[in-house]
């Protein structure tokens, strides 16, 4: 996939209607949950709908296929998010939604691979995500070079930046040159405190990533063709790896939730759950129409 | 103990036999220890030297071997890898934490990463990074920290690293080796390239002696003794010792030994994994003993002395000293003062060996 193909309005319409999809499960899987974070996977449904069903060379039935892309979560309390897009890409059933942070269940609270082991990596502790992509993106350079095709994408939150073994990764990214390395930020300024730029002021992230070396792009992380020409862009670039910070509304869907640092770890209650899934039916009827 | 004035060359032979039976007796066979272990002249090098030199056989053994090192690529002796594979080999500056969550990435893809720093700050700094990259995605990794105990000396207390045994022991997944000189440090790096399990190699700075050779056993999680009397069932005392200081338990054990008064029947188990614990081994031995000592370059909680006291409460209480360091920080000094100071030193295990027994079942 490259920039120059650009999304038909028919596939924009289907992304839109996953997405629907996911943070419609990730409404139901928290009620059930009662315990979990609202406000970031449903502010990263639009990027994870586009990467599982537009983006990725990948195989949900052969999770382990050799040549598929990464994904790396490093912000592992976004989950649900996670979760409700592998179950509708079909990697495991949806009725497994229901389970979340349940004893026993494949979903725990934070990824373990362990308990599902088509996950390419566990987290939850906050900032070793992106090193782990850089791991995985110089082991394909040592198996396969330079032109290697296969791309290694990492989430990370804003509020996780924070963590200084970011910035080790990102140093040593830059200095690697890791082509096939694209990190994409999810930018929606709250973290469990308040805003990211009163606990820890991040700004200007782009000044910050091209300091590094890195090719940055600043897009709206809820359109669908702005992200499909980031990461366009991002697979063509070949001399450095690249990050896309993508501003996202954090609890995006739901206008209750939307931009509310208290929504950041907590889960809707019954009346509130019912309310959005309320808000999101409305949505897919005026997607489909 | 056996002091003969050595001033006529009937003497001289009467003391060279004695010592010949000596050494033949209470070094078991299929130990194939040096021949000259209990010499002053003893053959000296760092174990750090011998990791290195595993990791280049390694590396040529499997090309799935890779090197990572956090700007101390000479004093870990990754330098003879990277000479040779300089396309598998990755530096990454003095970031610990990354070193560990890269690696761990690397092994995902399929490589056995090794990495390299001083163990105050690889396992020290990044436990974190390496109980949930490493350890909670049950990658293999292979951690080898340098510099480990108070022996190396005059950089002091910082960079002694005398609890990374505690905090990589209670980590799952986890298999933690401590290897007693060079030649036992080439093996435990050619055997753990070849393992699936996360594994922490203790390595130290100064050159300590030659205990083992090629033909010595190794198998990780395999406990073997390098001191007893074949023919005598009952131990006095059995010392359990890990790492360099497996010398000097060697050297206490030789001493007490002897002489008609006072000698006592001690048996010494090179424990060079401390995870998994070599139980099976420890309890025969244990069940032939009045009483347990420990050896080691680390704090006594939570390292060897740890390990064993836990397994000792769970299947066979007993009496148990622990030489080691008793919850101080290390600072500096020679290597040879700090070992005398924190009583590790053969004549302070020789001590704790007679305490031991006084306290015998």
């Amino acid at each position: 996939m490259n920039g120059i193909n650009r999304l038909s309005d028919e596939k924009i319409k289907s992304l839109a209607l996953t997405a629907n999809d996911i943070r419609q499960s990730i409404i139901e899987m928290l009620l059930e949950a009662k315990s979990g974070h609202t406000a970031g996977p449903l502010g990263m449904s639009d990027i994870f709908a586009y990467l599982y069903f537009h983006a990725l060379q990948h195989d949900p039935k052969k999770p382990h296929w050799k040549n598929r892309d990464r994904v790396v979560l490093s912000n592992g309390h976004i989950c649900p998010v996670l979760y409700a897009t592998m179950a509708h890409a079909g990697y495991f059933p949806v009725e497994e939604l229901m389970t979340l942070r349940k004893f026993g269940s494949i979903l725990q609270g934070h990824p373990h691979r362990e308990f599902l082991p088509a996950l390419e990596n566990s987290s939850g502790p906050l900032g070793s995500g992106l090193s782990q992509a850089v791991g995985m993106a110089l082991a394909e350079r040592i198996d396969a070079g330079r032109t290697s095709a296969k791309f290694f994408y990492c989430l990370t939150g804003d509020g996780e930046l924070n963590e200084g073994q970011n910035w080790e990764a990102i140093m040593l990214g830059g200095k690697e040159k890791l082509h096939n390395l694209i990190v994409i930020v999810d930018r929606n300024n709250i973290q469990i405190d308040g805003y990211t730029e009163d606990v820890m002021p991040l700004d200007s992230l782009v000044r910050k990533f091209d300091a590094f070396n890195w090719h940055v792009q600043d897009i709206d992380g809820h359109n669908f063709e702005m992200i499909d020409e980031a990461v366009g862009k991002a697979q063509s670039v070949f001399d450095r790896p690249s990050v896309i910070i993508a501003n996202t509304i954090p609890g995006k869907g739901v206008a209750e939730f939307e931009r509310k640092p208290e929504w950041h770890g907590k889960p809707p209650n019954s009346k509130e759950a019912e309310m959005a899934l309320r808000e999101l039916q409305r949505e897919r009827e005026m997607i489909n129409s | 103990m056996l002091r003969i004035n050595v001033t006529s060359n009937a003497n001289q032979k009467k003391y060279m036999a004695m010592f010949q039976f000596l050494k033949k007796r209470m070094t078991p066979k299929k130990a194939q220890l040096n021949g000259h272990v209990f010499e002053k002249e003893v053959e000296m090098k760092p174990i750090r030297q011998g990791f290195g030199e595993g990791l280049l056989i390694a590396g040529e053994n499997d090309e799935r071997v890779v090197g990572l090192c956090a700007d101390l690529l000479d004093s870990t002796k990754m330098n003879l890898f990277a000479d040779k594979f300089p396309k598998r080999f990755i530096q990454v500056g003095v970031a610990e934490q990354n070193l560990a969550s890269v690696a761990s990435g690397m092994a995902a893809m399929g490589k056995i990463p090794f990495i390299t720093s001083y163990a105050m700050f690889s396992p020290g700094r990044n436990w974190e990074q390496i109980r949930t990259t490493i350890c909670y995605n049950d990658v293999p990794v292979k951690i080898a920290g340098s510099h480990a105990g108070v022996s190396v000396g005059p950089d002091g207390g910082t960079h002694q690293a005398i609890e990374d045994l505690a905090i990589t022991r209670v980590i799952p997944n986890m298999v933690v080796i401590s290897p007693c000189d060079a030649i036992e440090a080439r093996k435990a790096t050619i055997a753990c390239a070849q393992t699936k399990e996360p594994t922490y190699l203790r390595l130290a700075r100064e050159k300590t002696p030659i205990i083992t050779t090629d033909d010595s056993p190794f198998e990780i999680g395999k406990a073997y003794a390098v001191f007893e009397d074949e023919k005598e069932d009952a131990i006095d005392v059995l010392v359990i010792a890990t790492g360099a200081l497996v010398h000097n338990a060697m050297l206490a054990a030789k001493e007490v030994s002897q002489g008609k008064k006072n000698a006592l029947k001690v048996a010494v188990l090179n424990c060079h994994t401390i995870k998994p614990l070599d139980e099976d081994t420890i309890i025969a031995y244990a069940k032939r003993a009045g009483a347990i000592v420990t050896v080691e370059e680390h704090q006594v909680a939570g390292g060897l002395g740890g390990a064993v006291a836990e397994l000792c409460a769970r299947t066979h209480p007993m009496p148990i000293e622990f030489i080691g360091v008793h919850d101080e920080f290390g600072q500096s000094g020679t290597p040879e003062e700090l070992i005398v100071h924190y009583k590790m030193d053969a004549p302070s295990i020789v001590e704790t060996i007679r305490v031991a027994h006084k306290r015998s079942i």
